[in-house]
């Protein structure tokens, strides 16, 4: 706990410096990089010891709110899991977001930008220890806040001010959910202190509960992408810069999650019904989330889409284990709960790499479009490594970690499908739609990979690039290892996970223990195939060098069927990688294209350009909100632009409250 | 014999999602006969005796349902230039799997359906649930299918459904109510083809959206 | 590890061109050929392992890498798959799952190796590639998963060692509707007609062949091979669920089952000689269909 203390007041002065050094942007860097990856390395340190070892520690402070507010924070081992990534992708984005925002002095202000860069780490260190309930609205505000102002970095471009304005809207309508949470939690409990809620839940009906699951579902999935509250988010990640994407996607969504289990844990038994939800809402998120993620051009958004789909894929877990907690399948429940948490962590893994990954590559060629890049494997061969590491296990393939979460959530169903018709359909469907989400998630990543390090260059800038800076590649290597090094040690994490899933499922450490020990041998199985095929390679690579040993090897041109002179435009893009995918689903998709087509005989051009919008937000919310516009225009005479009737305003509030408060005394 | 009806009402569920999956109307007529003969044994699968009157009205079943109707279609579809099923509303995958979540919904509601006194009919797992499926695949193909031949196949494909229900709820007047239905089917497609074959002699097509053109009221050139 | 099934794999990687073979034989047969003697591949491994290569400039490492990561995933993947009712060498709990990731491990290389060379037409066999597969991946997965469920296990040995004759009289429509879903599955991803014609001269049409037009020599010997190993576990999934047969004589029910991939391999063929290939617009339509066999095999199994 004193290690978190440390680090949190570190993160507060790394914070607070830059932005004193403002006149001095160079420095106003050094110090929030250096202090943000200091912070975030004793942080780090310190919650792996706390997760290693269970421990549970609390500290208050007093502080003076109305409502019954404290300023208590408590690790735990939940805390502590969700904690260990938030330092390792802070840390590293520190690291790298020097490096990243050197292309920008002189021109934006770096020290606001690291102020509110480490005070998004420091109020998600408040965020995943909060203990009292107001804190928790408290510093969740100041997380999305300070993520706002990181968003509109570059608020010069008005697709940053358009993703920093739709962000701020979408995490405040979660928000107000979750403040009806907690205000309802207060009236059926009576206090703001999250430890005493779980007993205090006990006694109330399950149509309340229910409504809390759902204020829960709609508050979290805002923040952590799912579909349909997804929208903010492939906005919101190509805007900001790259290392600001990777924290964002790589661990604040997931304090979505961490708010699902720690207030979801709370409500005691779950109905089936809320597993049904929660399945519902994961594959719709895992299987559009990847499917609007195959139709982007713009890396940054493509991997957006991703993080919807990866969060699909944790909540279609979180829903298997409620589903099996409902029908009191022990085990099935806790195999789900865990590949919930395992895909947490490997998600903030790969998805931090891949997103370091894009901003080197946007560095280096200034463009995130994939049609406009190729060739980089050739030209920056180490980081390009780690990108084809990130890919292979993003899309879940051994050896890599992708590969053990959802190995953990198939086995998990494949357990619980003989249980109950019903919930069978259900968990059927879990697996279906989880495969699909696997093939397609295969495919857009070797469309990442394959257009944009592979084949040619397709413009001159991407011919021009050269091998990033070690910022840019260290934390990406020192990622592609942890993929590999994860996928490998599967087994061992899940038996260090007991801990956890027995605070979660609310069994005793034994029994969780006994529950695991059969599901170890299965793991140890995956290892050793991991293993095995790693073995292979070796094998199979050497035999084919020394066929080709002494033999003739040449090289020469790309053999295009006979044609002579192919040229890099002639390339397969990713649009048209895509293409036959996105026409499968073009009713859901709704992709427009627009053509100019080639007049005459011997035409001297003609052009094909396709558009995948996001569906929901332009045929839910964008209605919605036009229509709310124009009910409350009639108000707008309120907002007359002078200071004077603001104030005014003020004074009657207050009068009027004061006048409220005092009609019934004396 | 239950394994017998087990058979029996897969195929059932099988030719239904033949039907959904299917673009030519050929394969619609000639999956609708199957799905005739299918009906048509049931009685005798049913029925445990062999009566005079379950053969007869499983004979006269099989006639109607997979002779007489199916040679009526082909004879009206003879005169078509395009015998398939073009740009439904609904794409033939899109269908196919809708029909998938009509399977699993017709199972989810025949498990809750109180078992009535039908010698333990409901019971038996897929009656209920064939009959089920084969009224949402009528209905589904009647909402989304345009040519008019599919929309009397649609009803042809319900009717079946509503037999097979028929014979699990009351299975002493089913064979009354089938053939009044029966009856009025008909009578249906027997006016239904003299219609068809007089749109397509005015308008060349039988495509049945193209029939709001006819509305008195519309003000589209 | 057992004995038998380590004699299994030892068969499996020497017959399994074999297979390619007798397809090959069986479609001449149809066409009224005499055609290529059913050892052709050997002698093709053969001659491509003893060859030089040739490499595009354009490439990278990647695709120098596609095959043998292939082969290793493939050579891996094939150690999981029971034989004869025999489980694989390395069955487990839980290794349906691995072994269709394993597949997918070995097309994502392929693909990446096709993406390698900058060739539209290789560009466009991995688009189409990846489509396929996207969809036949949940067929597979579910069908293996159903089985997995009518015979209470989660590992591929003790699946197909359930399958028999007992079980076809008691579960026949849902083994029937697995098998069909399987065969589907097995004509795609081994890009046998009517997904992709492996005989045609257009590059245009094309779907697996195209995409390693630019391999040469050993490289090329190693995909041979790994297709080859590719059809025989697809095979030995049909086969083990159609012709489950037992005789209690472990000799007598190997020869029966290598007998039974010949014949799926004879099936493969006649499939081959009398269908045409499908417009690539329909093709997603007969793998959804595939998975649809699959959900229905289930839904009727838990009436």
């Amino acid at each position: 706990m004193s290690g978190l203390l440390v680090s949190l007041i570190l993160l507060l002065t790394a914070s607070a410096l830059p932005l004193a050094a403002w006149r001095r942007p160079a420095l106003a860097s050094r110090l929030g990089s250096w202090g943000g990856a200091a912070a975030c390395g004793v942080g780090l340190a310190s919650s792996i010891a706390a997760f290693a070892g269970s421990v549970t520690a609390s500290r208050a402070w007093p502080w003076v709110t109305p409502v019954g507010g404290a300023f208590s924070l408590a690790l735990d081992p939940l805390s502590a899991f969700f904690l260990i990534p938030m330092f390792l992708v802070c840390g590293l984005g520190a690291v790298y977001g020097r490096a990243y925002l050197a292309g920008d002095e002189g021109r934006l202000a770096l020290g606001p930008s690291w102020c509110f860069y480490n005070l998004l780490t420091a109020s998600m260190i408040v965020v995943l220890t909060a203990s009292n309930a107001l804190l928790f609205l408290v510093s969740w505000e100041v997380m999305t806040l300070a993520s706002f102002f990181l968003v509109t970095y570059d608020h010069d471009r008005a697709e940053s001010r358009l993703a920093g304005r739709l962000y701020l809207i979408a995490a405040h309508i979660g928000t107000a959910f979750l403040v009806v949470f907690v205000l309802l939690g207060r009236r059926y409990t009576g206090t703001l202190d999250m430890s005493q809620w779980p007993a205090a839940f006990a006694g109330i009906p399950a149509a309340r509960l229910g409504l809390l699951f759902v204020c829960l579902v709609i508050g979290f999935g805002t923040k952590a992408g799912f579909m349909p509250l997804h929208v903010w988010l492939p906005e919101a990640h190509p805007a900001a810069p790259s290392h600001v994407s990777a924290v964002m996607s790589g661990v604040m969504i997931k304090t979505g999650i961490y708010g699902l289990l720690r207030f979801g844990t709370m409500l005691g038994t779950p109905a089936l019904w809320w597993g049904g939800l929660l399945v519902a809402v994961g594959l719709a998120s895992c299987v559009f989330g990847i499917l609007f993620a195959l139709a982007q051009q713009d890396i940054k958004r493509q991997l957006a889409y991703s993080s919807v789909e990866n969060m699909g894929i944790v909540a279609l877990a979180l829903g298997v284990a409620l589903v099996a907690r409902a029908l009191q399948l022990p085990t099935v429940a806790l195999l789900a709960l865990a590949a919930a948490l395992l895909h947490v962590l490997n998600h903030a893994v790969f998805k931090s790499l891949l997103f370091f990954g894009a901003g080197a590559i946007y560095r280096a060629t200034h463009t995130r479009n994939l049609d406009a890049l190729g060739g980089l494997l050739k030209r920056m061969p180490r980081l390009g490594l780690g990108l084809i590491v990130g890919a292979a296990a993003i899309s879940a393939l051994p050896p890599f970690n992708g590969f053990v979460g959802e190995f953990l959530l198939y086995r998990a169903a494949v357990l619980g499908l003989n249980s109950d018709a019903d919930a069978g359909m259900i968990l059927l469907a879990a697996i279906g739609g989880l495969a699909l989400t696997g093939g397609l998630a295969a495919a857009c990543f070797t469309r990442l990979v394959g257009v944009a390090l592979l084949g040619e260059p397709r413009t001159p800038e991407a011919a021009a690039a050269v091998e990033p800076a070690g910022a840019f590649r260290w934390p990406v290597t020192i990622l592609a290892a942890l993929c590999l090094a994860l996928g490998v040690l599967g087994p061992f994490l899940v038996v260090r996970l007991a801990p956890l899933l027995s605070l979660l499922s609310g069994d005793p450490l034994a029994k969780v223990s006994g529950l695991l020990a059969p599901e170890t041998g299965p793991l140890t199985a995956v290892t050793l195939m991991a293993l095995l095929v790693l073995a292979l390679v070796v094998i199979v690579a050497w035999a084919r060098h020394g066929l080709l040993r002494g033999r003739d090897v040449r090289e020469a041109g790309t053999w295009d069927c006979g044609y002579a002179r192919p040229t890099a435009r002639m390339q397969y893009t990713a649009t048209s990688f895509a293409q036959p995918l996105v026409g499968l689903f073009v009713r859901l998709l709704r992709s427009r294209r627009r053509y100019a087509i080639a007049p005459g005989l011997f035409p001297a051009s003609a052009s094909l350009n396709a558009e995948t919008r996001d569906v929901v937000r332009e045929r839910v919310f964008t209605p919605v909100f036009q229509f709310v516009d124009r009910w409350l225009s009639f108000l707008k005479w309120l907002q007359s632009g002078r200071v004077q009737l603001y104030i005014l305003y003020i004074v009657i509030t207050l009068l009027g409250l004061l006048f409220w408060t005092l009609r019934g005394g004396a | 014999m239950t394994s017998w009806l087990d058979i029996v009402m897969v195929l059932l569920f099988l030719t239904d999602l033949g039907l959904l999956g299917s673009s030519r109307l050929g394969v619609y007529v000639r999956l609708a006969a199957v799905q005739g003969v299918l009906v048509g044994v049931l009685p005798l699968l049913v029925q445990h005796t062999l009566a005079l009157e379950t053969v007869a009205v499983a004979a006269g079943t099989i006639a109607v349902k997979s002779v007489l109707f199916p040679w009526l279609m082909a004879r009206i579809m003879r005169g078509f230039d395009d015998r398939r099923e073009r740009q439904p509303y609904l794409g033939y995958t899109v269908s196919l799997v809708l029909g998938v979540l009509a399977v699993g919904a017709a199972l989810w509601i025949s498990r809750r359906l109180p078992e009535s006194g039908a010698g333990g009919l409901a019971a038996h797992g897929f009656l209920m649930p064939a009959a089920l499926f084969s009224i949402f695949t009528g209905l589904i193909l009647l909402v989304t299918r345009r040519k008019a031949v599919t929309q009397v196949l649609g009803y042809l494909v319900m009717e079946n459904g509503i037999y097979v229900a028929g014979m699990v709820l009351v299975p002493e007047s089913t064979f009354l109510v089938e053939l009044g239905v029966l009856l009025d089917l008909f009578v249906g497609v027997f006016l239904m083809g003299i219609m068809i074959f007089h749109i397509q002699r005015e308008f060349d097509h039988i495509d049945t959206d193209q029939l709001a053109a006819l509305k008195d009221w519309g003000g589209e050139p | 590890m057992n004995g038998r099934g380590l004699i299994h794999y030892a068969l499996a990687l020497l017959l399994a061109p074999l297979l390619l073979g007798v397809i090959n034989r069986v479609k001449a047969a149809f066409a009224g050929r005499r055609g290529q003697p059913v050892l052709q591949p050997y002698y093709d491994l053969v001659k491509l392992l003893q060859k030089g290569a040739v490499y595009s400039r354009t490439t990278t490492w990647v695709f120098r890498a596609g095959p043998v990561v292939t082969l290793a995933a493939l050579l891996a993947a094939l150690a999981l798959v029971p034989f004869a009712g025999q489980a694989g060498p390395l069955s487990f709990q839980g290794d349906v799952i691995v072994c269709v990731y394993l597949l997918g491990l070995a097309r994502f290389f392929t693909v990446l190796a096709a993406l390698d060379t900058g060739s539209a037409f290789e560009g466009m066999g991995a688009s189409r590639e990846v489509q396929f597969s996207a969809l036949a991946e949940p067929a597979l997965l579910v069908g293996l998963v159903v089985l997995g469920r009518q015979t209470s296990t989660a590992s591929l040995g003790p699946m197909f060692a359930a399958v028999g004759p007992a079980l076809w009289m008691t579960a026949g429509t849902t083994l029937a509707l697995l098998a069909v879903a399987f065969f589907i599955v097995l004509l795609s991803e081994n890009s046998r007609v009517p997904f992709d014609d492996p005989n045609t001269h257009l590059e245009l049409t094309m779907i697996h062949e195209v995409m390693v037009l630019d391999h040469g020599g050993p490289d090329f010997g190693l995909i041979l091979y790994g297709s080859a190993l590719k059809l025989w576990i697809f095979s030995a999934f049909v086969a083990g669920l159609v012709v489950p047969y037992r005789c209690g004589n472990g000799w007598v029910d190997t020869a029966a089952a290598v007998g039974a991939l010949l014949l799926t391999a004879l099936v493969v063929g006649t499939v081959e000689s009398c269908m045409a290939r499908l417009r690539l617009l329909r093709v997603p339509h007969l793998l959804i269909s595939a998975t649809v066999a699959a959900v229905l095999a289930f839904l009727l199994m838990t009436r």
